[in-house]
């Protein structure tokens, strides 16, 4: 599914324009569901208030400050965090993991585009549109009732927008590998659900990984999925200063390259696999 | 007699057919098992990790909190190993294959409840099972009459009680459809506020989770009663007695949304 070597540079400018527009076609996709947006809304907002209600009580418990969590960087990291819900995917499911499933992929193997990248693109456009219905509200819902840190100046701003972009493309490029499994399993729920317990958790959705005891610390560092949540939350509530920040994204930039190259790999080692029943 | 074995018959056959397929797949099966018990060790250690940091939380230690948590978690999954299948109404809906269940000469809700049932679930249950006797032990919670009768009253209503958000919130997915993750910040909302301490609520979330949908009765309440703390202004540690209360008024609300629902429901056309 690579582009034949002859004539590259000639060819790069279409396959970026291709993907590009599946990137809008996403987009597109998410504005499509208005009812889903503000059902979403509503979810994000209630469990935003009860983690308010028992975080802060941690807080106050621990005499005001715990693990460098005030009220205000708290509230950040709370309201933050379930704005990103409807745009990182910690859910494990996809669109593409039902066509590998019934064995409609076959249609995609015959496109001219890298079925991996292609899957992963719309999914990232689909997220930046979750942001406005979504991402906004509940921040803002959070920011009038309860009141909240925010970035670190025009440059925290700048790293947060990208390390937000980062961590939705390696929450998609993730949960790309758990579609990819169905290849070789006939039915990968267990496998879904594995990842969705996993990811929320270490991802720090609950609870924010540096409250963690050191070994389990430990082990959410060495997953990726401190990427997707807690690293853009960090530099976007500033409780990241600069040169953190800029640490973080190289962190996540890391484990954007892992995570696509061996769904690169297990793309091409599922498609020598692939079985079609019947036809 | 013979005449209920007759109209029992047909669920039996569904339900038994439904256990088969889940096991057909053997090493999908253990994987989906394995998944949903860490599922439930997960969940714990959400809240556990908390008292971690400090040693009392909403008047709880982690000691309380774990007994709380397992008898709020063992409430739950038994419920959704039978009326979570509840949450697949929109997909029905959408497909336009709910109008199959209108053919059939038995109750709607009957039928989406045998249509599936989670083995899976029951892994779940196991968890909270564990953290609850392992909460009446580390609490050293005495094996008096009362005391028993508190908790068999306790697990049944909460049972009874999340049972109940889910057809509540099946009933409603036949206006919301689309919109059916509204629902979710009651269902699984109210399954993270049954496991916290009440205690630390404002006001409106009293109002919401403590006595519109009685969360804070499934377990919370009772764990109070039945370790002798005093519980707060609006949620005193007695309230645990009327558990039984609060699962019936959770069931009026299921029955009323679940009416309302299937009659504003047209069908799926064709």
């Amino acid at each position: 599914m690579t582009q034949a070597p002859r004539g590259r540079s000639r060819r790069v400018r279409p396959v970026l324009r291709t993907y590009s527009r599946l990137l809008a076609a996403g987009f597109r996709r998410g504005s499509r569901y208005r009812l889903a947006a503000f059902g979403g809304l509503v979810a994000n907002a209630t469990f935003g208030l009860l983690k308010v209600a028992v975080l802060f009580a941690v807080v106050d418990a621990a005499g005001g400050e715990v693990a460098g969590y005030d009220v205000g960087a708290m509230s950040a990291y709370i309201w933050i965090s379930q704005g990103l819900l409807g745009s990182v995917n910690l859910m494990g499911r996809t669109d593409i993991a039902e066509r590998i499933r019934t064995g409609d992929v076959t249609t995609d193997f015959l496109r001219p585009l890298d079925v991996q990248a292609a899957a992963v693109v719309e999914d990232v456009g689909k997220s930046l549109f979750a942001l406005i219905p979504r991402g906004v509200p509940t921040v803002t819902i959070g920011l009038l009732l309860v009141g909240m840190d925010g970035p670190d100046g025009p440059l925290g701003l700048l790293l947060g927008a990208l390390s937000l972009l980062l961590g939705i493309t390696v929450s998609c490029a993730t949960v790309y590998l758990v579609a990819v499994a169905g290849f070789w399993m006939v039915d990968n729920r267990g496998l879904q659900i594995l990842y969705m317990v996993l990811s929320g958790f270490l991802a720090g959705l609950f609870v924010p990984i540096a409250l963690f005891p050191g070994w389990l610390h430990a082990t959410a560092l060495a997953t990726p999925f401190p990427s997707m949540l807690q690293f853009p939350v960090d530099v976007l509530s500033g409780r990241a200063d600069h040169a953190t920040a800029a640490l973080l994204v190289v962190v996540q930039v890391g484990w954007l390259v892992a995570v696509a190259a061996l769904g690169q790999a297990l793309t091409r080692a599922g498609r020598r696999r692939l079985e079609v029943q019947g036809g | 007699m013979g005449d209920r074995t007759a109209v029992l018959a047909p669920y039996r056959a569904v339900l038994a057919s439904r256990v088969r397929a889940q096991r057909s797949h053997r090493a999908s099966f253990r994987l989906d098992l394995g998944s949903s018990m860490l599922v439930g060790v997960v969940e714990l250690a959400e809240i556990a990790v908390l008292f971690l940091t400090v040693d009392r939380l909403g008047g709880l230690d982690l000691a309380a909190i774990v007994l709380v948590f397992g008898i709020a978690d063992l409430s739950f999954s038994l419920a959704d190993t039978v009326f979570g299948h509840c949450d697949n109404l929109p997909t029905y809906l959408k497909a336009g294959t709910l109008d199959v269940f209108y053919l059939r000469p038995q109750p709607l809700l009957a039928q989406l409840v045998t249509s599936d049932i989670s083995l899976r679930r029951l892994a779940r249950a196991f968890v909270g099972l564990v953290a609850l006797v392992a909460g009446l032990v580390v609490n050293d919670v005495a094996w008096s009459l009362g005391n028993v009768a508190l908790l068999v009253l306790a697990v049944l209503s909460g049972i009874a009680t999340f049972s109940a958000m889910f057809v509540w919130a099946g009933g409603m997915q036949f206006f919301l459809v689309d919109g059916y993750e509204a629902t979710n910040a009651f269902v699984y909302g109210g399954r993270y506020a049954a496991t916290q301490p009440a205690s630390v609520w404002g006001r409106p979330l009293v109002v919401v989770f403590g006595f519109f949908f009685p969360m804070a009765f499934t377990a919370y309440l009772p764990a109070l009663t039945m370790l002798g703390l005093p519980g707060g202004d609006w949620l005193p540690g007695w309230l645990g007695w009327l558990a039984p209360v609060a699962a019936v008024w959770a069931w009026v609300l299921a029955l009323a949304g679940w009416r309302i629902g299937v009659r504003h429901y047209q069908g799926g056309g064709g």
